[in-house]
């Protein structure tokens, strides 16, 4: 219980903080709050949230924790498909939108899967160094192709992730996260056994190629919810959920909704450092994430591996 | 009883198994044993249901594995693959705890941590139980994961080269654990063994293969015999005794 | 039979050089000369910077998979050269002269390139994935706080910055490309003259110092040789990650040595002769100048796949 105390309590100060930070005076100006405070604040919890989750899923799927998805050519595949759909059918629903770029992701990372096969898992460095090389790779194309079509700004906006541009009526696609997150919850238990690797999770009787479609999809479809409205952010699946592990250990029924607050936290936590550092100017959260998800990232790489738990 | 029929295993056009047939009788310990790229693996894999055959057909007492749903299987036989290479922050009781999978979905009772706990004690990990597996050597990192497997409850348990990374104190004590729960708990227990001594040791009965199929099949006692060891290895062996135990020494 | 081919390299290089110059050339034949030798100038500049400095990098890592550019050394560059700016404010960073301002950061890349690669990357030497990994997320931070320090700037210190950081090849400061190239060339001089010991360097660290090297010196020295080339081709056209990676495989691969006095001049005019044939090729013939460097990162990724998995698989 304690550890929820302090999480819930963090995340509380962080809420009212960024609810209070801005440019213009909140004084009579309740409207305000509800046309873009609230909607910005929500916005980053929920996108850190999802992307926290989208984390665990990718990591325990490769057996891998250094992995996630934005390490594995998700976002620039699902950034291609966007590309496309802006060149071919500019007028198109933001519901269509999001369905190719959620599709994409998952040809993305299948993509990926497929080179992770040829990687042996006793070489745990490797496939983050093929998954940043191979995301790299797919990158490329998309700059490429953004210059040929004159693209560039719709590019920048995706890959750079922040909220300044959050307001009610922008946003709301987010919520979708909420839902994925309570089904993530439900198969807690699938997705560790997962972790536990195909023979064995097999041999326990799970649906190993069932289960993984289903978290694989449910990641494509985050990746494409957060890209899409708020554009991309680097290492937050990969440090909420390493730094829960380390804490509490691995068991996703005790702690998916631990990680889920981790990681809304901690964007949220991006975001208003990001507005408050150089006030009133803003640095986007995800360059603020990048060099603090880097640190942890190098930290993760050379710290022993955590004593007992629970 | 495993009853295994006509089973032919092919990977890459290369025939890994050549029709074996054969009955595993029910009780104690059996051990596979044979030279390295025999198929001991592979049958394994194919007996609990996991790896589909080319041809033939198994029945674990009655029950197919390769149609009987995953749940029903993973009732009926549990299988533990050679050296899983898992650093996992599970604790220990977590990790025993996805044995009772296939009995609760999810959803464990009484009935589920009583099993666990009952594991824990067999393989001597209840001081351990809340440690992270991740901080385990190895020895008991392989007795998590034997835990785990037993705590599934299976009639059958199928033991993929349990001894790899064990030193001969654990490995020893590793067998006799098992021979002793075997009996105890009325389980039948197949194991993989590459020490032809822990199988003299501690198995009620033998299967030898070789090359894909089944050299000789027999009572421990009955199998060890310098000829028979010298058609499976291809090489030369010793048989002594000692204390009323059989002793192999490769020549 | 190696020197041969280099030989050959440097002559297929001069006559690139010749036809990237000449090609479909019409009045004002001064100025257009003019204007495409500095851009050829900066090209073999940067390539050969590029070349040499990876070569450099991975005899003293002792890793081929590790470049300058994946590591963040040119990351390192934009942020000590963002935060001088930073601390001097814009007016005062413009009033140094050229040639003082280059040795100074160089320099300080050096000191740093030194510090991060005995902080980091030493430790690993054993595991080599692992330093792989840390030297690429070290490129993410690097990369980053450059990136953050320069957003905290004033907007009219962040536009000196920018100008001094991603000069393009269309638009190269003649007086940079004099200077750049005058360090480059002595950079050049001096690994060469290294080279012998280079190539004990490559043993590794201990069978190096059993065979009585001052092998720490040695790789601090060939560090330093390296920032300043890698300063040479960041202040001349910005980051380009996977170029290094890509000569210096080709040049391995196309001498088939491990000897430094002939690798590190194929790598440098391996390097020189990629871009010039690329820009010649993307520019003049495709008529889309901004796809060079895309391509080169293309290219130089699946380099690196291709690299990781065939080890792999041995």
């Amino acid at each position: 219980m304690r550890v929820w105390a302090i999480a819930l309590v963090a995340l509380a100060a962080l809420i009212s903080v960024s609810l209070c930070l801005g440019a213009a005076n909140l004084d009579g100006e309740g409207w305000l709050l509800t046309v873009s405070r609230i909607p910005r604040t929500m916005a980053a919890l929920l996108a850190g949230a999802g992307l926290a989750l989208a984390g665990v899923v990718v990591q325990q799927v490769v057996q891998n924790r250094l992995v996630e998805p934005s390490l594995t050519g998700a976002p620039e595949a699902s950034m291609l498909g966007l590309l496309a759909v802006t060149l071919i059918a500019p007028g198109m629903a933001v519901a269509g939108k999001m369905l190719i770029a959620a599709a994409c992701a998952l040809l993305g990372m299948t993509g990926f899967l497929a080179l992770a096969r040829r990687i042996p898992r006793e070489d745990p460095m490797l496939l983050p160094i093929v998954g940043i090389v191979y995301g790299g790779i797919l990158g490329a194309v998309c700059v490429w192709f953004a210059w040929a079509k004159d693209l560039v700004q719709y590019l920048g906006a995706w890959r750079l992730g922040e909220f300044s541009g959050v307001m009610m009526g922008r946003y709301e696609w987010l919520w979708a996260i909420a839902a994925l997150a309570g089904l993530l919850y439900l198969v807690a238990d699938r997705i560790t056994i997962l972790g536990l690797g195909e023979t064995q999770a097999r041999s326990l009787g799970l649906d190993y190629g069932q289960t993984r479609a289903l978290g694989l999809v449910v990641v494509s479809v985050i990746t494409a919810l957060v890209l899409v409205t708020v554009g991309a952010f680097p290492f937050v699946g990969l440090v909420a959920p390493n730094l829960v592990a380390r804490w509490r250990g691995d068991n996703l029924r005790a702690n998916l909704p631990l990680v889920a607050v981790g990681g809304a936290a901690l964007l949220l936590a991006a975001d208003v450092i990001g507005r408050a550092i150089r006030y009133p100017f803003e640095i986007p959260a995800a360059t603020v994430i990048a060099v603090f998800g880097a640190g942890v990232f190098l930290w993760l790489l050379h710290a022993a591996p955590g004593a007992r738990h629970g | 009883m495993i009853e295994i029929n006509g089973l032919s295993y092919r990977i890459d056009g290369t025939k890994i198994l050549h029709d074996v047939t054969m009955r595993l009788e029910s009780g104690g310990i059996t051990a596979l044993i044979g030279p390295n790229g025999a198929g001991k693996s592979t049958l394994l894999h194919c007996i609990s249901g996991l790896e589909t055959p080319e041809r033939g057909t198994v029945r674990i007492d009655g029950l197919d594995p390769f149609a009987a749903p995953a749940r029903d299987r993973a009732r009926a036989v549990a299988l533990l693959r050679q050296s899983p290479a898992l650093v996992s922050r599970l604790s220990v009781r977590e990790l025993v705890g996805f044995g009772r999978w296939p009995h609760h979905q999810g959803r464990p009772g009484a009935a589920d941590r009583d099993a666990v706990d009952r594991a824990l004690g067999a393989f001597a990990l209840a001081d351990l139980a809340g440690r992270s597996i991740a901080t385990l050597s190895g020895g008991q990192r392989q007795r998590a994961f034997i835990a785990m497997t037993w705590a599934q409850e299976t009639p059958w348990m199928l033991l993929d080269e349990p001894l790899n990374a064990l030193d001969p104190r654990h490995a020893r004590d590793l067998m006799a654990r098992l021979h002793a729960l075997s009996r105890d708990a009325a389980r039948s227990i197949v194991i993989v063994l590459h020490d032809i001594n822990a199988a003299a040791g501690w198995a009620d009965r033998i299967v030898a293969m070789k090359a894909g199929r089944i050299v000789a099949q027999d009572a421990c006692a009955a199998l060890l015999t310098e000829d028979t060891l010298r058609e499976v290895f291809d090489t030369p062996f010793e048989l002594l005794e000692h204390r009323g135990r059989k002793v192999v020494v490769a020549r | 039979m190696a020197e041969r081919r280099v030989l050959w390299l440097g002559l297929g290089l001069m006559l690139l050089s010749a036809g990237f110059l000449v090609w479909q050339i019409r009045a004002p034949y001064g100025f257009i000369l003019e204007l495409r030798a500095a851009k050829l100038g900066a090209l073999i500049c940067v390539g050969a910077a590029t070349g040499a400095a990876t070569v450099l990098f991975q005899t003293v890592a002792g890793n081929r998979l590790l470049t300058p550019g994946l590591v963040g050394f040119d990351a390192l560059f934009v942020l000590l050269q963002t935060v001088l700016v930073a601390g001097l404010g814009g007016v005062g960073f413009a009033q140094i002269p050229t040639a003082p301002r280059f040795l100074i950061e160089a320099a300080t890349l050096g000191g740093g390139a030194t510090l991060l690669f005995g902080l980091l990357l030493r430790r690993d030497a054993q595991d080599v994935m692992r330093m792989i990994l840390t030297g690429i997320i070290l490129g993410v931070l690097l990369r980053g706080s450059a990136e953050m320090v320069q957003r905290l700037m004033d907007p009219s210190d962040f536009a000196v910055v920018q100008q001094a950081m991603f000069a393009s090849f269309g638009a190269v400061d003649a007086g940079q490309l004099g200077v750049s190239a005058v360090v480059l060339l002595a950079a050049l001089a001096l690994s060469l003259r290294l080279a012998p010991a280079l190539d004990v360097c490559a043993l590794g660290r201990d069978t190096s110092r059993g065979l009585g090297l001052h092998h720490d010196r040695l790789v601090m020295i060939a560090l330093l040789l390296m920032a300043a080339m890698v300063s040479v081709s960041t202040a001349l056209v910005g980051p380009v990650t996977f170029l290094g990676l890509l000569t210096a495989s080709l040049a391995r691969h196309l001498t088939g040595t491990h000897r430094h006095a002939v690798l590190i001049p194929a790598a440098a005019l391996l390097g020189a002769l990629i871009l010039v044939a690329g820009q010649f090729l993307f520019e003049r013939l495709l008529g889309s100048a901004s796809a060079l460097a895309v391509i080169v990162e293309f290219c130089g990724g699946l380099t690196f796949l291709f690299l990781v998995l065939k080890r792999r698989r041995r």
